[in-house]
């Protein structure tokens, strides 16, 4: 039976480049895949395109491209990318001229279009998960973008695309699109399809399964995290994964790191919703066979919903901050009295915030009053944040922790602020039917 | 004894809700965690943290349990004011819960 090589390069958009080099060089791979976008980012790229037709793409693309690229050349490795954020057309543009300055002549690069929904949406009365229409947001909205599955990247790769590059698509089926084009899966064999989400699911992160996220001295060691191996996947024709990394790369892939990625963001892991299946977790099984090598077997699948999920982006509210220290004996008084003081303040001077926080850093900023008791700090960071409808408003709340230089406690030291605008993201579901994609291709 | 001898634990987080999972480091202890590690356990631990629902999966498989907890993010991780939007350390916390030194006894109620 065949095996192919998937290496994982990014586990998100600023991730470290050298694993990914590492990986190219030396990885034997067949394929590279680097998953760089978050929630949010799409949306926030969305407002670099309207201010800049070309822009709206990963800003680490062609660092990663330039150091990637030749290895991936010489040693016949595809790659498959989500960098195209907001506009892989852009990015695949952007990705040919590299290649052209490397040298890198007739390398192929493919965008896959069509997770920009925005145009259809805008005007829908569709639900969203925040208890509104998508039309109620008026023209708050920012972005609206459908979770592709892995059909039309390994269309590409079929078409001989050398580099795949996609907006927004489910994470795993960067993986999984690799996985069909190999392996020539039917898109109806649900445990297959399910095996493929696995492979996705605990690569994706990249440093998450090798150790990173992981370490946790004198209980959980993991060795040169400073120079973290990314993984590789060993992937079968029939969905059979062994999780490995680079020998000689730091970190470590064991039963326990793939266990804690295995649940990493999954609710009812019997039924993990993506676009091309629903898969099935709930029965897997990962047995260590070796140093820095791990079986996983036992993943499956059920019918796919025909419903895709959609990431809405809309400008949300303002967010005003600011933060001061105290030290030394009664720090803790006089940090708890520096944040009377600024509520009082913001109160007299009629700043309205619909939500307002305050913490003190070094006591109980994390998990608050009930878990953190007990605890005396030598020092503490106040930390006064509330959101407000304007952004003059969120400005007032910083400002008032920075008065506490003169008119405040003794002692405050270290005072800074901000204010900025909160650009959320709340989802809902279409059918798959609306969603047209598409692919384009470059050659350098 | 804490929960952090026997278990290890990772955090995600999908808009407003948090998982943290609850995986035995041996899995012979496995139902000693389906045992005591309960969702009205973990429910008053993060009292104030979580608003919503604490929803329990248990994955003999693997030895592990995931708890699944909703309106614990503070609006979710990209409105959230928490210093800690993601909810990344709610696993730390997990694994700072007492447990009864005599667990292996199963005398505990």
């Amino acid at each position: 039976m065949r095996t192919i090589r998937i290496g994982a390069g990014a586990g998100y958009s600023g991730d470290r480049i050298e694993p990914a080099v590492e990986l190219a060089e030396k990885g034997k791979l067949d394929y590279l895949v680097f998953e760089c976008l978050a929630e949010r980012t799409i949306a926030l790229a969305q407002a670099a395109r309207l201010k800049d037709p070309s822009a709206g793409f990963d800003p680490l693309l062609e660092a990663r491209m330039k150091a990637v690229l030749p290895a991936c050349r010489a040693n016949g490795v595809r790659i498959v990318t989500n960098m195209g954020a907001a506009n892989p057309v852009s990015a695949a543009r952007a990705t040919t001229a590299i290649a052209r300055q490397l040298g890198l002549r007739g390398l192929k690069i493919a965008a896959v279009t069509g997770d920009d929904v925005l145009g259809d949406l805008k005007n829908s009365d569709r639900h969203l998960d925040i208890g509104c229409t998508v039309e109620g947001l008026g023209n708050r909205i920012a972005s609206a973008n459908a979770y592709l599955g892995g059909a039309s990247i390994a269309q590409a790769l079929r078409d001989g695309a050398d580099v795949v590059i996609t907006g927004r698509a489910a994470d795993p089926s960067l993986f999984l699109g690799p996985l069909i084009h190999e392996f020539d899966w039917a898109m109806d064999d649900w445990p297959l399809l399910g095996r493929g989400i696995l492979v996705g699911h605990l690569l994706e992160c990249a440093g998450q399964v090798t150790g990173g996220y992981f370490a946790d001295p004198g209980y959980k060691d993991v060795k040169d995290l400073a120079r973290l191996g990314f993984p590789i996947g060993e992937v079968r024709e029939d969905g059979d994964l062994i999780v490995t990394k680079v020998a000689g790369s730091g970190g470590r892939v064991t039963a326990a790191t793939v266990k804690e990625q295995l649940l990493y963001e999954i609710h009812d892991p019997a039924r993990y919703f993506q676009p091309d299946v629903v898969a099935d977790f709930s029965r897997v099984q990962v047995e260590e066979i070796g140093e820095d090598r791990v079986h996983v077997i036992g993943a499956s699948g059920t019918p796919k919903t025909g419903e895709l999920k959609v990431s809405v982006g809309y400008i949300d509210s303002y967010v005003g901050e600011g933060q001061i220290s105290y030290a030394g004996p009664g720090a803790h008084e006089r940090g708890r009295l520096a944040i009377e003081i600024v509520r009082e303040r913001l109160a007299l001077s009629g700043v309205e915030t619909s939500e307002l926080r305050s913490d003190l850093i070094g006591s109980n900023a994390l998990h608050g009053e009930n878990l953190s008791l007990g605890c005396q700090p030598y020092e503490v960071r106040v930390r006064v944040i509330g959101r407000t409808e304007t952004l003059a408003e969120a400005r007032r709340i910083g400002e008032e922790v920075e008065t506490l230089y003169t008119n405040g406690p003794a002692g405050g030291g270290g005072a800074w602020k901000s204010a900025r605008e909160v650009v959320a993201v709340a989802s809902t579901l279409i059918p798959e039917a609306d969603v047209r994609t598409a692919v384009q291709y470059f050659e350098a | 004894m804490k929960l952090r001898d026997i278990a290890h634990s990772r955090t995600g987080d999908k808009g407003n809700t948090s998982n943290v999972s609850v995986i035995a480091y041996d899995p012979s202890d496995y139902e000693l965690l389906c045992a005591y590690v309960t969702t009205d356990r973990v429910k008053q631990l993060f009292d104030g943290i979580v608003n919503g629902e604490v929803t329990r999966y248990e994955l003999p498989g693997i030895g592990a349990l995931n708890f699944v907890m909703t309106e614990a993010l503070g609006g979710g991780v990209t409105r959230s004011l928490a210093i800690d939007a993601h909810g990344k350390s709610l696993s730390s916390a997990l694994l700072n819960m007492d447990l009864p030194d005599d667990l292996r006894s199963g005398s505990y109620e």
